[in-house]
């Protein structure tokens, strides 16, 4: 009685094994290290990157103790953060702009480990340190910025295919209203409008006692694009962004229908992450209208119509025409740099189509006045008296740079007109990295500094030796031999647990270890049930083998049903979670799952082991 | 340890149940009076907790954050270096930057502060988080209640949730009386309370429903009463390793880590008393007897047919 098949044998030994070999990279602890990249990502390094980051440490006195090249990605490792920190000014100073330097942690497991695919535990940003934002995307500004285009659009429509119009004008409900001068011009629109805009205008006629007008409003499917839309491009744009900071291992998702995560390791500001990532600045081009006074419009609160008034830098006004030659969108390249007057500027390269299009607008007004209107807008979010949300855009634009078209301009040109270097360098990665399409704004923010990221990875380490050791104790003084066995089944569970989580390469967070921890707490109360129970049987008189064939069969269902509920608690937290609370949950979970094979399957072999198949006067079980 | 007593537990329901409506009178009449000291998570505001390399000066720290405009409650953290400094939502300001400006102004007093950690919730994400943990906990709620009644019987699935409220109630009746922040952590102890009180619920009624098959000829409360003596020690030993862990958690888990542990650590123990009291008196209180349990009539015949089929 009580005998082990061979299988149970050799799936215990390799389920030890397996677990073993996975949970090893995390006893290998990960330098502190700058990651190296290139900016532009289809570049390859020229080769020579190693010496100069080797030389420049060197004069700075710092020692560096590898170097790795991988993925196209240099990765110096450092033997402290100290070093690592102070690593960071002279790497950037002799590598130059088109290097991205992040701070990093590299891991050190041995090739022979990685090469079966284990890799230490993913740590998340409350054990590493970094910055996580939730950012918001206004959708109003988007939609917003949809009814804009559309108005224009129409306009455009209309002119080109010479249908007579009286104007179009934008309703509060964010439908549009063109305006014509009788049925017959209507009706002339009407289907050509339609034609031109199905799927994404639903356009009719309003009530004809108002006058000939059409109503059109943008369709629900449509809205829905355009929402997506403006969140695809978000997270393209910030991708590209933060690509431009240089971070490593940045997580950028969409969360939701109108939010998106970031994730940023290592980020040691996170005022000037905010700032980069928030900013919406971006450029139009529009002819100056010279033909009225600013100065009389701004005075009298009117503006001439096809014109906008706007105010310089300076604070003077400017009238500047309706019609927008160019926008920031096609920009494919911008550095800064500085004019023949040695002041700050923005050199500007543009894609093909914006290129015909800015030399056809330039060529036809030679000796004309251009003006650059600098554009940003903020979400302001406040409640209201009944202390429901409120948003509101502030749109902020400003002419930074006026001056005469000596000649015909094309694909490459300069911007000036700037503050400082520092807001030519920063208007210059915005241009490169794409406009935001609708302004975003951080609903949340959660950011660890290193120090304590350091920190929480001891204590919690500590938490589960100390909790670890005492239930050892506990349960050896408690159970003898079989306390032992439970003992071998704890630390293999606990082994379990890790070797799981760095195989699917979850986020192991601070919530995650207190996971753990309990888990190594409440894993025993399997074999506490059995143990029990197997007590239980003998006082009833069973024999030895006996008993522990029944302990362990009657306490069976009880495990299964005590931990089934546990489970399904796991399962809610991980489905509500947010960041280190679904940590919780997996570790939870995974500990549940593990402990059920540790804990009965694991100690009945060990078990039967020991007392199988011989005379058994009596258990050594406290 | 504890096998050679038999400890008459039903007989003293009642004093328990005036136990456990006092505790819960008291928790419910602060909750209303008091309610709960409700972090940023739930509320919206900012935590910044920064590090000094030497004993900060609290009453410095506070006035210069006066100075700065901003009403902030500034207290130490862990340690004597270490400062917590709340802010509450700040609406007129441009809420991302207040971390840094807050940050800049204590600079500015003494250049070797180091920023340890920011948390800023937006107002929506407050709210948000606030209806998401309700409904997390009803969702588990839920989710208990239909597999414990597919397993057992109905009024089990009550009872085992009667307990379960019992414990989240006095749980949060803690923190109410107390004062302690109540924040996302804190949640998540709750919903591991939530499994861990039924897991001890579970195995107390796994044995009643065993043992109302086996004493065929005891009463009710005589078999809940054998029930609950014979998982006595398994309760207290477990609720024992896992009180270990929770005290190793609260010493050697760090300042961050108090709130989560202390939370465990009360709803474990409340956990083990209702699983013995709670959950079982309910039980007796439903009307549960031997019979519920027995499967119908007609089943026991198909068995049987099937028993007979060679």
């Amino acid at each position: 009685m009580n005998q082990n098949p061979t299988w149970k044998y050799l799936l215990l030994v390799a389920v030890c094994v397996i677990g073993m070999v996975y949970a090893l990279p995390n006893l290998y602890p990960s330098n502190p290290a700058l990651q190296i990249s290139l900016t532009n990502t289809d570049q390859r390094f020229v080769g020579t990157e190693i010496e100069t980051i080797t030389k420049s440490l060197n004069d700075a006195g710092i020692d560096i103790k590898k170097v790795e090249n991988k993925d196209n990605k240099l990765m110096v490792h450092f033997a402290d953060t100290d070093a690592q920190f102070a690593a960071v000014d002279p790497v950037k100073a002799s590598l130059g702009d088109q290097y991205a330097v992040a701070l990093n942690l590299a891991p050190t497991t041995p090739s022979w480990l990685s090469g079966a695919g284990a890799k230490p535990m993913y740590l998340g940003l409350d054990l590493r340190g970094g910055v996580h934002f939730l950012m918001e995307v206004d959708m109003e500004a988007a939609l917003n910025k949809g009814v804009e285009r559309y108005k224009e659009e129409i306009r455009g429509y209309l002119v080109d295919e010479k249908l007579k119009y009286l104007g179009v004008i934008r309703e509060a409900d964010d439908s549009l209203t063109i305006k014509f001068k009788d049925q017959a011009a209507l009706d002339a629109a009407s289907k050509k409008l339609t034609r031109q805009y199905q799927n994404q205008l639903s356009i009719e006629q309003v009530d004809a006692t108002k006058g000939a007008s059409l109503r059109a409003a943008i369709t629900e499917d449509n809205l829905s694009n355009i929402k997506k839309l403006a969140l695809q491009q978000n997270i393209t744009t910030l991708r590209n962004r933060v690509n431009e900071i240089g971070v490593a291992e940045p997580i950028i998702q969409q969360q939701g229908l109108e939010r998106i995560v970031v994730q940023l390791p290592g980020v040691q500001d996170p005022s000037e992450a905010k700032k980069i990532l928030g900013a919406t600045a971006t450029l139009e081009f529009r002819m100056v209208d010279e033909e009225n006074n600013a100065f009389d419009a701004q005075a009298n609160k009117r503006t001439p119509i096809g014109s906008v008034l706007y105010e310089e830098r300076g604070g003077s006004p400017i009238l500047l025409k309706r019609q927008v030659m160019l926008t920031g969108d096609f920009i494919t390249d911008a550095s800064a740099t500085f004019d023949q007057n040695n002041q700050p500027a923005v050199s500007i390269t543009l894609d093909g189509k914006g290129a015909r299009m800015f030399e056809r607008a330039t060529g036809a007004n030679v000796q004309k006045l251009m003006g650059v209107v600098f554009i940003e807008s903020k979400t302001d979010v406040s409640r209201d008296a009944d202390g429901n949300i409120v948003k509101k855009t502030v749109n902020k634009q400003e002419v930074i740079n006026v001056a005469r078209i000596q000649e015909q301009l094309s694909s490459n040109f300069q911007i000036t007109g700037l503050d400082s270097p520092k807001e030519a360098h920063d208007l210059a990665l915005l241009l490169r990295a794409g406009a935001l399409a609708a302004p975003v704004y951080i609903v949340e923010e959660r950011t660890v500094g290193p120090s304590l990221g350091a920190d929480n990875i001891e204590a919690g380490f500590n938490s589960v030796i100390y909790g670890l050791i005492a239930v050892l104790i506990f349960m050896l003084i408690y159970y003898r031999v079989f306390g032992i066995v439970a003992n071998l089944a704890l630390s293999l569970n606990l082994i379990l647990i890790v070797a799981v989580l760095s195989l699917l390469q979850a986020t192991l967070t601070l919530p995650g270890i207190a996971g753990i921890v309990l888990t190594v707490g409440m894993a025993v109360d399997a074999n506490v049930l059995i143990y029990e129970r197997i007590k239980e049987e003998i006082r009833a008189g069973m024999s030895p083998q006996n008993a522990i064939h029944s302990g362990y069969e009657k306490a069976f269902s009880t495990i299964t049903d005590a931990n089934i509920t546990t489970f399904i608690a796991a399962i809610v937290l991980y489905g509500m979670g947010t960041g280190p609370i679904k940590g919780f949950a997996i570790t939870l979970a995974i500990g549940i799952l593990s402990s059920m094979f540790t804990a009965i399957f694991g100690t009945r072999v060990i078990v039967n082991m020991i007392y199988g198949n011989r005379r058994v006067e009596k258990l050594n079980i406290g | 340890m504890f096998l050679t007593k038999h400890i008459n537990f039903m007989a003293k329901r009642k004093i328990a149940m005036i136990f456990s409506a006092i505790l819960i009178l008291i928790s419910v009449g602060s909750l209303v009076t008091r309610g709960l000291n409700l972090g940023v998570d739930f509320t919206g505001g900012t935590v910044i907790q920064v590090g000094y390399p030497e004993n900060a000066n609290i009453t410095q720290i506070r006035e210069t954050l006066t100075t700065a405009g901003y009403d902030a409650a500034v207290q130490p953290f862990g340690t004597a270096q270490d400062v917590l400094i709340r802010l509450p939502d700040q609406p007129n300001a441009d809420r991302s930057k207040v971390s840094n400006d807050v940050i800049k102004a204590l600079q500015a007093e003494s250049s070797d502060v180091v920023m340890k950690r920011v948390d800023f919730v937006g107002p929506q994400i407050g709210d948000e988080l606030r209806d998401q943990g309700g409904i997390a906990m009803l969702l588990a709620l839920g989710g208990i209640l239909i597999y414990i009644a597919l397993r057992f019987e109905f009024r089990f699935s009550v009872g085992s949730i009667i307990a379960l409220l019992h414990d989240v109630v006095l749980t949060i009746g803690f923190f109410s009386v107390t004062g302690i922040e109540f924040d996302l952590t804190i949640l998540a102890a709750i919903l591991a309370i939530i499994g861990y009180s039924l897991n001890d619920t579970i195995v107390v009624f796994d044995r009643i429903r065993e043992n109302f098959l086996k004493l065929r000829k005891a009463e009710t409360d005589e078999s809940i009463d054998t029930s609950i003596n014979e998982t006595l020690s398994r309760t207290l030993v477990t609720s024992f390793t896992t009180l270990l862990v929770l005290v190793s958690l609260f010493f050697f888990g760090g300042e961050i880590i108090h709130g989560f542990s202390i939370a465990m650590i009360v709803g474990i123990v409340i956990g083990t008393y209702s699983s013995i009291y709670v959950a079982s008196s309910s039980l007796l209180m439903m009307g549960v007897t031997r019979e519920t349990l027995l499967p119908p009539a007609k089943d026991e015949e198909a068995d049987e047919e099937l028993d007979a089929i060679p």
